[in-house]
């Protein structure tokens, strides 16, 4: 059914489509309409869940540890500085690979406070284990939650969608919500083979001695990589029953570009009708939308970007001392590459600044013009 | 020899005989309070329970992979999180139809008193029906010795060596917890096994948040021979700086009262850990000592 949802009233509907059981959530803004849309639907039935209402973000990822080592689908939402509190956890669940899924808006981190738009909050979690996947729309959203379960209880990882604060958190769009019958038949319920079991009593998470832990982050790492096989293969059976395409990456006008812009979040919107423009004054530009960033789709990057001239990677987000997080990880994939293009590594729209069509066109006409991308990023729209 | 002739007092036949759910063979050190809590709790509690450990000395006591000395599920946790872990774990066996499975966080004092204070006042505000229990041994032993917020005055720590002894008195723990308005509120000690066993097979009747406050020797820590560690948790009862008591519902019972009235220096004296006490830190803590047993004696209903 076509409904109008704002990108977090999106989120929302996803979660009860896949019938979590227990979700446990604290308020942040821009994330706060999640909380209040999930609390009005498990408490009119709409959702048979438990929702627990905790002091914090970290106790909601604590929350959550316990319930899905019960062995129950559980789900969160955050941004931001709520994400940064739950870090410790965040690592823990990666560890005990708890196929827990969250959403988290992208929110600019403090100091000083700033709500808007920026991906240093995620991207400041690469590290800990959970597959990140970045959304551009609210259908998107709400898509990417029912096949990140499927993902994340296939291979035993938790997976963070993340979307744009404002840009898409509060922006209403056209959204198909499916049936919840097919999205049973799409999505089972969770019956994990170990969980905190009275008739099978078991030991999670305790003491490894250096004798196994090695092996033990191993196979952490392993469980991350075969998101790369499964994923698509979640993509197609989620084509064959809702009709809609996604994949770990999306590529646009991509066969014969000789620049390809690459972006994540809402920013590519922009961009991609940036390409159509240029493309009508005869310019051959492509785009690549980042959406698996975790596990690191190293291989399709290089199929994707190492045969076109020059790419511009636009991070909303910044690394103080580095640059731009999705360029730098660019660079060091193609890198063994025996030809490489041009990379021009380009910081934009932090902390909510907007980023529009003419930016955009800005930032790839000075790529264009230029044969020499100097490694430093370039800060688009920096005030002098 | 003191310690052969000494009987065996208070044990029940029941405590004796009871299901074992803590297999021996664990990494304890001799005399340790807290294995020997646990083993007796969960005799009280049955095989229908599933435990919590945040970091603390149970995280090693329970074994190394690929051992467990635990005859129960059993979830490791983050340090500060074994109250919110455990609300998700209530929520999740409900959902499963298995609401009566007992939840159980079994955390020391560094885990209850200071790090995981947020989580476990949000719990308990939640009045989630858990049961939460600190063992508490009055610094953190784990990491070797350090103050916590469960450090008595006058304690020597490794973070409060001689020159610079603890001199705040220990949190009180037991009024934060009732002030949340919780059913179940009780004290333990290793000293008084039949109480341990009675108060956790009544935990796991009551529904909401339980907080079982249990004072756990540590011989390494406290300074004292491991064969002394159930005397010296006795005399912290007969002198009245641990009573042994419980509140349900508001109703205060005092447990125990002690067959033998022991000072509070005598009970200090007792211990290498209070060997830099000054004499007023002493005599403040008897006086601290003697309110707090009259304010108890007050509330409790000798009658019961």
């Amino acid at each position: 059914m076509r409904q109008l949802l704002k990108g977090n009233y999106a989120v929302a509907e996803g979660a009860r489509l896949c019938r979590v059981k227990v979700i446990s959530a604290y308020p942040i803004t821009p994330q706060t309409s999640i909380v209040e849309r999930l609390s009005e639907i498990c408490a009119s039935g709409e959702l048979d869940a438990k929702f627990i209402k905790v002091e914090s973000e970290h106790s909601a990822m604590a929350t959550l540890v316990g319930a899905s080592s019960a062995g129950v689908r559980a789900f969160t939402a955050t941004s931001s500085n709520g994400l940064l509190l739950m870090h410790e956890v965040l690592h823990w669940v990666a560890g005990a690979r708890l196929p827990i899924v969250m959403t988290n808006v992208n929110r600019a981190v403090s100091a000083g406070w700033n709500i808007w738009a920026d991906q240093t909050d995620s991207i400041s979690q690469r590290d800990t284990g959970w597959l990140q996947i970045y959304c551009e729309s609210s259908q998107e959203v709400l898509d990417s939650v029912i096949m990140a379960y499927r993902l994340a209880e296939k291979i035993l990882m938790p997976v963070m969608l993340t979307y744009d604060a404002f840009f898409l958190s509060h922006t209403t769009e056209v959204v198909d919500v499916p049936d919840i019958e097919r999205v049973d038949e799409f999505l089972p319920p969770y019956r994990p083979d170990f969980k905190l079991d009275i008739d099978n009593p078991r030991m999670f998470g305790g003491l490894i001695s250096p004798d196994y832990f090695y092996e033990h982050r191993y196979t952490v790492h392993k469980a991350s990589l075969e998101a790369l096989n499964y994923y698509p293969e979640v993509c197609r059976e989620f084509k064959d029953v809702f009709g809609r395409e996604y994949d770990v990456t999306e590529e646009y006008q991509i066969d014969d570009a000789e620049l390809v812009v690459v972006t994540a979040g809402t920013i590519t919107s922009v961009a991609r009708i940036t390409v159509d423009k240029m493309r009508e004054a005869g310019k051959k530009i492509g785009l690549m939308k980042l959406r698996v960033f975790r596990p690191t789709p190293v291989e399709l990057w290089r199929n994707v970007l190492g045969k076109v001239a020059k790419v511009v990677v636009i991070d909303r987000n910044l690394s103080p001392g580095l640059g731009g997080v999705f360029a730098n990880e660019i660079q060091a994939a193609l890198y063994p590459l025996q030809t490489r293009p041009l990379i021009y590594p380009v910081v934009a729209g932090l902390g909510g600044r907007d980023v529009t069509p003419a930016d955009i066109e800005g930032i790839i006409n000075h790529a264009l013009s230029s044969d020499d991308p100097a490694g430093a990023p370039l800060f688009w729209g920096l005030k002098q | 020899m003191e310690r052969t002739t000494q009987k065996m007092i208070e044990i029940p036949r029941d405590v004796m005989t009871g299901e074992e759910l803590w297999q021996p063979g664990v990494l304890s050190c001799q005399g340790c309070g807290a294995s020997l809590a646990l083993k007796l709790a969960l005799k009280g509690l049955g095989r229908r329970t599933v435990v919590v450990i945040p970091a603390c000395c149970m995280s090693i006591i329970v074994g190394s992979y690929p051992y467990s000395a635990s005859q129960v599920p059993l979830l490791h946790v983050p340090f500060e999180t074994a109250a919110a872990a455990a609300s998700g774990i209530r929520a999740a066996l409900d959902v499963r139809g298995e609401k009566d499975v007992v939840v159980m966080a079994w955390a020391g004092d560094g885990g209850t008193f200071d790090i995981g204070l947020q989580a476990l006042s949000g719990a308990a505000e939640r009045n989630d029906d858990i049961l939460y229990v600190c063992y508490d041994n009055e610094a953190y032993m784990n990491t070797g010795i350090q103050r916590s917020g469960a450090t008595p005055a006058g304690a020597w720590t490794t973070t409060t060596p001689g020159e610079a002894i603890k001199e705040e008195p220990k949190k009180d723990i037991e009024k934060i917890m009732l002030s949340h308005g919780i059913p179940y509120m009780a004290t333990a000690s290793v000293a008084y096994p039949a109480d341990i066993y009675t108060k956790f097979s009544k935990a796991r009747s009551i529904k909401g948040t339980k907080f079982i406050h249990m004072l756990s020797p540590c011989p390494p820590g406290w300074q004292i021979d491991s064969a002394d560690s159930i005397k010296v948790s006795r005399m912290a009862t007969q002198s009245k700086v641990f009573p042994i008591y419980e509140v349900e519902d508001g109703k205060y019972t005092i447990n125990v009262y002690p067959e033998k009235e022991v000072a509070v220096g005598e009970y200090m004296k007792a211990q290498g850990r209070f060997r830099y006490i000054a004499d007023d830190t002493v005599n403040a803590a008897q006086e601290l000592t003697n309110n707090k047993w009259r304010e108890l004696t007050g509330l409790a209903d000798r009658k019961s």
